[in-house]
């Protein structure tokens, strides 16, 4: 079964299973093993088809060498029969038959070398599935214990500690009443800055008709006063 | 100290400079490497950070399953699952009867993700307390 199954189960069963069925030292420990071995197989297969594909290699240029060697020697034998050198032709045809002996067996052996890499290969492709696997397995059994060890260290520190744990709507209403004072505290510096800070000053200073901002609104009803005073000059009015 | 502590006290002075948050933080007690990072003015909603293998998790616990109002239940499940993928890097679970958000992040991650992860799983599981508070009892 894989561990996303176990994990599953478990919950439907209880939290102790939970415990029981995932974060089991041993269960992870077993996760572990399969990877090394895995690993093993994986390292001594790779090991095995560097081997057998040096040995293709080398059938395959003793192939060449062995076609080389009968083509030679079938251009002699012609010559000898050119010659009438009958007794040496056929001594040459029995090197030929020798040649052509070991050409089929080194074909023979490179069709076996190509057919065992080809199987190597898959081995290679099977174990390193293997290896993902199990390793996604691993990480999944370590944080499910992970997370189960520390909710156990936060249950037992918030129990040893003394405090009660609070409700989550009693932890949000003592936020939010933070987040209130906060604001409430930045409105009355607010405030406060506007009575007796530097704000002040500058509000009686304009009050008094004193400064930049002096005398600017009554500017501005003027010139109102006085557009609403003169409508007809307003071109294109209907 | 360990490299993990290391990596999360460089984490908590980012979040100070970048997010401007106060991260406290303090290991806690068992088999497993576990820190408990605690945020200014979130002190309810602490940040749980454990590792295995590649991942470090982040964890924040909301609520226990006893809380859930068991009229609502299956529209408190439904809704979790319709925000999940809204909700910014972080995934709603359950965890031994816990309901938590929580982030997962490489083993390889930087003190900067670390703390990016904080800020942000602390304004997720705000919001998500604000949110499904409704579903409480």
């Amino acid at each position: 079964m894989s561990i996303f199954n176990k994990i599953v189960t478990a919950v439907r069963g209880s939290v102790r299973e939970l415990g029981e069925a995932v974060v089991d030292a041993n269960g992870t420990r077993i996760y572990e093993q399969e990877i090394t071995d895995a690993r093993q197989a994986l390292t001594q297969a790779r090991q095995d088809l560097t081997m057998v594909m040096a040995k293709e290699m080398q059938a395959g240029r003793e192939i060449e060498r062995l076609a080389a060697e009968q083509a030679r020697f079938e251009n002699h034998a012609v010559a000898a029969m050119d010659k009438g050198e009958d007794a040496l032709a056929l001594e040459v045809a029995d090197r030929i038959v020798a040649l052509e002996t070991e050409l089929a067996a080194q074909q023979q052996a490179r069709t076996e070398f190509a057919a065992s890499i080809a199987r190597l290969k898959e081995l290679i492709k099977q174990a390193e599935a293997k290896v993902r696997e199990h390793e996604r397995e691993l990480v999944m059994a370590r944080t499910t214990e992970s997370v189960h060890r520390a909710t156990q260290s936060i249950s037992h520190s918030m129990g040893s500690g003394g405090s009660k744990l609070l409700s989550a709507r009693e932890s949000l209403e003592r936020i939010k009443q933070r987040q209130q004072d906060l604001a409430d505290r930045m409105t009355a510096a607010a405030e406060l800055d506007n009575e007796i800070g530097g704000q002040a000053l500058e509000r009686k200073l304009e009050a008094a008709g004193i400064g930049e901002n002096a005398g600017r609104r009554a500017a501005v009803l003027a010139r109102i006063a006085a557009r609403r005073a003169a409508p007809a000059d307003e071109p294109g009015d209907a | 100290m360990t490299e993990f502590q290391s990596r999360m006290e460089t984490a908590a002075r980012i979040a100070e400079a970048v997010y401007g948050l106060t991260v406290e933080w303090q290991p806690i007690p068992g088999e497993v490497e576990v820190v408990q990072a605690t945020l200014a003015g979130r002190e309810e909603l602490p940040i749980y950070l454990t590792h295995s293998g590649e991942q470090i998790i982040c964890i924040c616990y909301l609520w226990h399953d006893k809380e859930v109002l068991a009229e609502r239940r299956v529209a408190l499940l439904e809704a979790l699952l319709d925000l999940n993928i809204p909700m910014p890097l972080s995934s709603f679970a359950r965890v031994e009867g816990w309901f938590v958000v929580y982030g997962a992040l490489s083993r390889q991650s930087r003190a900067e993700e670390l703390a990016q992860e904080l800020a942000t799983l602390s304004e997720n599981a705000v919001d998500a307390l604000d949110a499904f508070a409704e579903y409480l009892k």
